[in-house]
C-alpha cells in the first residue's frame, strides 16, 4: 500500500491506527503540518488530497492507499514560495505560525471552490457565480482557528493573492 | 565584554531616531517569515531525533487526595510499552510565571482534577496512548466542600489594597452614583501549539526543545524541578506556536520528557493533547468585580472603588490582577481597591494573555459607561474629564499619557456621536444596531535582560539571546534595533533566539519583552559601536552608520580588518520603574449587531488607537492590537471555562467546546498608532504592545450591545441568553 505526498511515493503505515496527520509529521518528516487538536477542530493539520483540503487527524494513513496528498512543503518553497504564501509574508497574515501552513492550504483549495462556483453560507445564490467577498473569504476560512488573532491580516493576504493570480 | 546600563532616569535623547538606516519602525515583513510560511520553521515536538521514545501522561480522575498505586504490571505488559515513570520531582502543575523555581510537585498527591501523575513510555505515540488510557489508578478521595468561590472563604491581598478617605460617604453624597457587580468567566490561552517537549540526556548534559515563552526563569525551574545544577541544563525554544501566558513558567510536560530520558538514558518526546493543555497547564480566574463610583452634576469622580474576588489553588501566590489599571487610571480622592482570593480545587489559576486588564478593564469600562449613561455625558468626554494629571493614590507622576489622544483620534476616526446615547436608535429587520466605546491601558513593564551582538569580520551582524519569539516579532525588531544602531539593512543581521546557551534575555510576558531586549540590544550596539570608531580612530558622537560604512567612507570590514566586535548587553530598569506610572493606554470602539429575537451579538466594526511609546515595527506592532482586539471580541461574546459543580473538571477542554473567535467573528479592523515616545518606559522609549489591545475592548463591545438594544448585560461573555435576559421588552 503506497500513498504519494508532494510527488513522492511512501509506504503506508503498518499500524492501522496512525493518523495521516501522523504519518506525516512523525513517519515521513513533514512537520510542516500542524497538530493543534487531533480532533478536527482547528484546522493546523489542514492538507489536500486530491486537491481537496481535508482535516488530516481526522483520517487514518491507511484508508490513503493510492492516494496523492500535498502539503505545505508541496505548495511552495523558501526559494518559490507560492502567491498565498508571498502574500501571507507581505500581509503579516500570521504571528507565531503554527496555524499558518493549515491557512495556507485551506486558502489555495479556497480559491478553487470559488472558481468552480461552490456555494457557501455567505453565498447570496446557491446557483450563481461566487464572488471572492471578504464574508466569503471569512465563512470558508472559519475552520482554521489563529488564537494569534491574524483574520483580519489572513483575509488581505487571500485577496491579494487572488488578485495576483487572476493578473 | 559586558556593557551594562541601569535606568535611573529618563532617556530622552531619542537616541533611535538620530540614526540614519532608516529602518526602525518600519513595516518589514518578519524575517523568520518564509520559514513559517513554508512550513520549514521547527516547533518543540519536531525535532528530528533518532530512536526517540514517546511518553504520554496518566492524569488522576477526581480532585482531591492520593493516588496510593498505579497498576504498572499491567501497563508493561502492553505493546510497545518501555516503562511507566513515576517520581516524587514530577510537577503537578505548570510554574507560574517568573517563579524561578519548581512548582508543587508530589504528584501522587492530587489537587485538582486532571493532574498529571505518572509517564507511560512507548515505542511508539499510538502504544503509549493506548497504554494511558488504560492505566488503573487505586486512590484515595478527599471529600471537597464547594468547587464554586463564592462559596468559600477568601484572603483578601493586602500589598495590592488601596484605602484612602472614605468611599461609602462620597457615594451617599454623591449627584451621580453606580454601585454594580459585573462577573466574568474564566480564560483558556489555546495558544494552536499544543504544549510539547522532547529531552535528550547524554549521562550528564539535558537538552530539551520545549515550548516555552521564558527561558530565563524556565530554565532554573526546570533544574530546580529534577535536582540538577543549571549549568547541565539546556533548554531550546527557536519557534513557540503562540503562548499567551501558557508557557510563561515550566509545564508538566517538560519535566516529564526530562525525568523519563534520564531514567531511560533515551531520547523521549512528551506532547500534550489539546484536552491535557486545557486542564493541566492555567486558567484565566473568574471573577466577581464591584464597582462604586461617586461623581458631581458633570460626572468628575470623587469616589473610585473596585473590589474584586477570583481564584487559585491552595499554594499559589498568584491572583489575577484586575485592580491593576484601576489602581491610577481615573480620578476619584476617596478611593477602595481590594482584591480577594478564594481557594478553591479548580486547575491552577495563573496568566492568560493580560492578566488583569483582559478582564479588569472592560468589567470598568461597562461601569463607567453606565455613569455616563446617569451624569448624561459622552462617554468619550466622561473618560476624559476624569484622566487624572498625577497617580491618585501615590501622587507619582506619569512616565507619559496618550489615553485622551487616542480617545479623539479614535473617536474622529471612527465617526463616534456622543451626542444622543439612548439605546434603540437604529434597526435593520431583526438586528439592533449600535455603538460602543471604553478605554484601554495595561500597565507596562521591563526586566532586566542581556543581548549579545557580534559585529562580524564581513560587516554583518549576529545577535543572540535565549529570548523567545511567540509570535510577537521579537526576530525582526531586533534585527531593526540593532541594523538602525550599526547601520545594517535587516538582512544583513542575523538574529538567533529561544537557546539557553545565549546570553539571558527577557523572556515573553507582560508585554515586557521587546522594550527589554530591545534596550539590551540598544546597550550592546552603543558598546560596538564605539569599539570600531576607536578602532577606526574617529570620535563616536561624529560618526555616522548607515549601509555598513562608516561616515560614508571605508566599510566595516575593512576597519575590522579580519577581526570582529563581540559585546554583550546588560539593560536593567532602575530608579524608573519606581520614580513613574508607566502604562500603555487606549481606546476602542465598536459597533455591533444584536438579534432581537435570538441574543445573537455580531461585531461589525472595531477600532482600536492605542500609544504604546516607539513603534519598532509598524506590522508587527498592528497585528500585536490587531491580535488583542481579536481576543477581546472572543473574551465579550464566547470565550468561558465552565467547571463541573461536583468534581471541579473543565467541561469544556477542547476547541470544540471552548469557543475562540474564528475568521467569520472578526470584522475588518482598525488600528490607529498614537506617536509617542515614553523616554521613561526604556532606552529606545518602547512599551510594551502584546496585551494592550485586549484591555477594555470587550467593555467596547458590551456598551455597544447596550446602545443597540437597551440590554445591560453585567456577565461575560455576553452569550444570547444573557443578552435575551438582560433585553427589555
Ligand atoms: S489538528 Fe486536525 S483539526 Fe486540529
Ligand atoms: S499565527 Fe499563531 S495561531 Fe495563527
Amino acid at each position: 500500500m503506497t500513498i504519494t505526498v508532494n510527488d513522492k511515493q511512501y509506504d503506508l503505515p503498518d499500524d492501522p491506527r496512525v493518523s495521516l496527520l501522523d504519518f506525516l509529521r512523525r513517519d515521513i518528516g513533514l512537520t510542516g503540518t500542524k497538530k493543534g487538536c487531533d480532533h478536527g477542530q482547528c484546522g493546523a493539520c489542514t492538507v489536500l488530497v486530491g486537491g481537496m483540503r481535508i482535516n488530516s487527524c481526522l483520517t487514518l494513513a491507511v484508508m490513503h492507499d493510492g492516494d496523492s496528498v500535498q502539503t505545505i512543503e508541496g505548495i511552495g518553497t523558501e526559494t518559490d514560495p507560492s502567491p498565498l504564501q508571498r502574500a501571507f509574508l507581505e500581509h503579516d497574515g500570521y504571528q507565531c505560525g503554527y496555524c499558518t501552513p493549515g491557512q495556507i492550504c485551506s486558502a489555495t483549495a479556497l480559491l478553487d471552490e470559488i472558481a468552480n462556483n461552490w456555494p457557501s453560507d455567505a453565498s447570496d445564490d446557491l446557483e450563481a457565480a461566487i464572488d471572492l467577498t471578504d464574508e466569503e473569504i471569512r465563512e470558508r476560512m472559519s475552520g482554521n482557528l489563529c488564537r494569534c488573532g491574524a483574520y483580519v491580516n489572513i483575509v488581505a493576504a487571500i485577496k491579494a493573492a487572488a488578485k495576483e493570480m487572476a493578473a | 565584554m559586558t556593557a551594562k546600563l541601569k535606568q535611573d532616569e529618563p532617556d530622552t535623547r531619542n537616541i533611535l531616531d538620530t540614526m540614519k538606516q532608516g529602518v526602525i519602525g518600519k513595516p518589514i515583513p518578519r524575517v523568520e517569515g518564509l520559514a513559517k510560511v513554508t512550513g520549514t520553521a521547527t516547533y518543540a515536538a519536531e525535532y528530528k531525533i533518532d530512536g526517540c521514545l514517546e511518553g504520554v501522561m496518566i492524569q488522576a480522575p477526581f480532585a482531591k487526595g492520593t493516588v496510593t498505586a498505579i497498576d504498572t504490571d499491567a501497563l508493561l505488559a502492553m505493546p510497545g510499552v518501555v516503562a511507566v515513570i513515576e517520581d516524587p520531582r514530577q510537577t503537578a502543575r505548570a510554574a507560574q510565571g517568573t517563579a524561578n523555581e519548581a512548582p508543587v510537585q508530589e504528584p501522587m498527591t492530587v489537587t485538582y482534577y486532571g493532574q498529571p501523575v505518572a509517564l507511560v513510555v512507548a515505542e511508539t505515540f499510538e502504544d503509549a496512548r493506548n497504554a494511558a488510557a488504560q492505566a488503573k489508578l487505586t486512590y484515595d478521595i478527599e471529600q471537597v466542600g464547594s468547587f464554586d468561590p463564592q462559596d468559600v472563604e477568601a484572603e483578601v491581598q493586602e500589598d495590592s489594597a488601596t484605602r484612602q478617605g472614605d468611599l461609602a460617604h462620597a457615594v451617599k453624597t454623591a449627584a451621580h452614583a453606580i454601585d454594580t457587580t459585573i462577573h466574568t468567566e474564566g480564560h483558556a490561552s489555546a495558544a494552536m501549539e499544543p504544549h510539547g517537549s522532547i529531552a535528550e540526556w547524554d549521562g550528564r548534559n539535558l537538552t530539551v526543545y520545549a515550548s516555552l515563552q521564558m527561558l530565563n526563569y524556565n530554565i532554573t525551574e526546570l533544574a530546580d524541578s529534577l535536582d540538577l545544577e543549571e549549568d547541565r541544563v539546556r533548554l531550546v525554544s527557536r519557534y513557540v506556536g503562540g503562548g499567551f501566558g501558557s508557557k510563561l513558567g515550566v509545564s508538566e510536560d517538560v519535566v516529564a520528557a526530562s525525568l523519563a530520558a534520564m531514567q531511560l538514558n533515551r531520547p523521549v518526546r512528551v506532547v500534550m493533547t489539546r484536552q491535557q493543555v486545557f486542564q493541566t497547564v492555567m486558567r484565566r480566574s473568574e471573577s466577581a468585580q464591584r464597582f462604586r463610583f461617586a461623581a458631581d452634576s458633570e460626572g468628575t469622580l470623587s469616589g473610585f472603588g473596585h473590589e474584586a474576588r477570583v481564584s487559585n489553588l491552595p499554594q499559589e501566590s498568584f491572583a489575577e490582577p484586575v485592580l491593576q489599571s484601576s489602581d491610577f487610571l481615573y480620578k476619584g480622592e476617596n478611593r477602595l481597591l481590594e482584591l480577594e482570593v478564594a481557594r478553591i480545587h479548580r486547575m491552577t489559576a495563573g496568566s492568560v494573555r493580560a492578566p488583569g486588564e483582559a478582564i479588569g478593564m472592560p468589567a470598568l469600562e461597562i461601569a463607567m459607561d453606565m455613569l455616563a449613561e446617569k451624569a448624561g455625558v459622552d462617554p468619550v468626554e466622561l473618560r476624559i474629564r476624569n484622566i487624572p494629571d498625577k497617580h491618585p493614590a501615590n501622587g507619582k507622576p506619569f512616565s507619559s499619557h496618550k489615553l485622551e489622544e487616542a480617545l479623539r483620534q479614535g473617536a474622529e476616526a471612527f465617526g463616534w456621536d456622543g451626542a444622543n446615547r439612548a439605546p434603540r436608535q437604529t434597526r435593520d429587520g431583526e438586528w439592533w444596531i449600535g455603538t460602543g466605546m471604553a478605554s484601554a491601558a495595561r500597565v507596562h513593564n521591563v526586566s532586566k535582560a542581556q543581548v549579545r551582538v557580534v559585529l562580524a569580520a564581513d560587516g554583518t551582524a549576529r545577535v543572540e539571546t535565549d529570548m523567545t519569539d511567540i509570535g510577537t516579532g521579537t526576530y525582526t525588531i531586533l534585527a531593526q534595533v540593532v541594523g538602525e544602531m550599526l547601520g545594517l539593512e535587516t538582512d544583513k543581521v542575523l538574529v538567533s533566539l529561544g537557546d539557553t546557551a545565549f546570553p539571558r534575555g527577557s523572556g515573553s510576558g507582560g508585554s515586557w519583552g521587546a522594550a527589554s531586549v530591545g534596550s539590551a540590544a540598544f546597550v550592546a550596539c552603543n558598546a560596538v559601536r564605539d569599539a570600531l570608531c576607536e578602532k577606526a580612530g574617529i570620535n563616536t558622537d561624529d560618526a555616522e552608520f548607515k549601509d555598513g560604512r562608516l561616515n560614508g567612507g571605508k566599510t566595516f570590514s575593512d576597519i575590522l580588518d579580519g577581526t570582529e566586535i563581540d559585546r554583550t548587553g546588560e539593560y536593567e530598569p532602575g530608579d524608573i520603574s519606581e520614580d513613574y506610572v508607566a502604562s500603555g493606554f487606549g481606546a476602542f470602539f465598536a459597533e455591533v449587531r444584536v438579534n432581537r429575537f435570538t441574543g445573537e451579538t455580531r461585531v461589525t466594526r472595531m477600532l482600536g488607537a492605542f500609544g504604546f511609546g516607539r513603534v519598532l515595527n509598524e506590522k508587527t506592532a498592528r497585528s500585536q492590537c490587531l491580535g488583542g482586539i481579536t481576543w477581546s471580541i472572543g473574551a465579550a461574546l464566547t470565550e468561558a471555562l465552565l467547571f463541573d459543580p461536583k468534581d471541579g473538571h473543565v467541561v469544556n477542554q477542547d476547541l470544540a467546546e471552548y469557543h475562540v473567535p474564528v475568521c467569520r467573528d472578526v470584522p475588518d479592523c482598525e488600528v490607529i498608532m498614537v506617536d509617542e515616545r515614553d523616554p521613561a518606559a526604556s532606552p529606545i522609549q518602547a512599551k510594551g504592545i502584546g496585551e494592550l489591545g485586549m484591555c477594555g475592548g470587550a467593555g467596547a463591545i458590551a456598551n455597544a450591545i447596550y446602545n443597540a438594544c437597551g440590554a445591560r448585560v453585567l456577565t461575560l461573555p455576553m452569550t444570547p441568553d444573557r443578552v435575551i435576559a438582560a433585553m427589555p421588552d
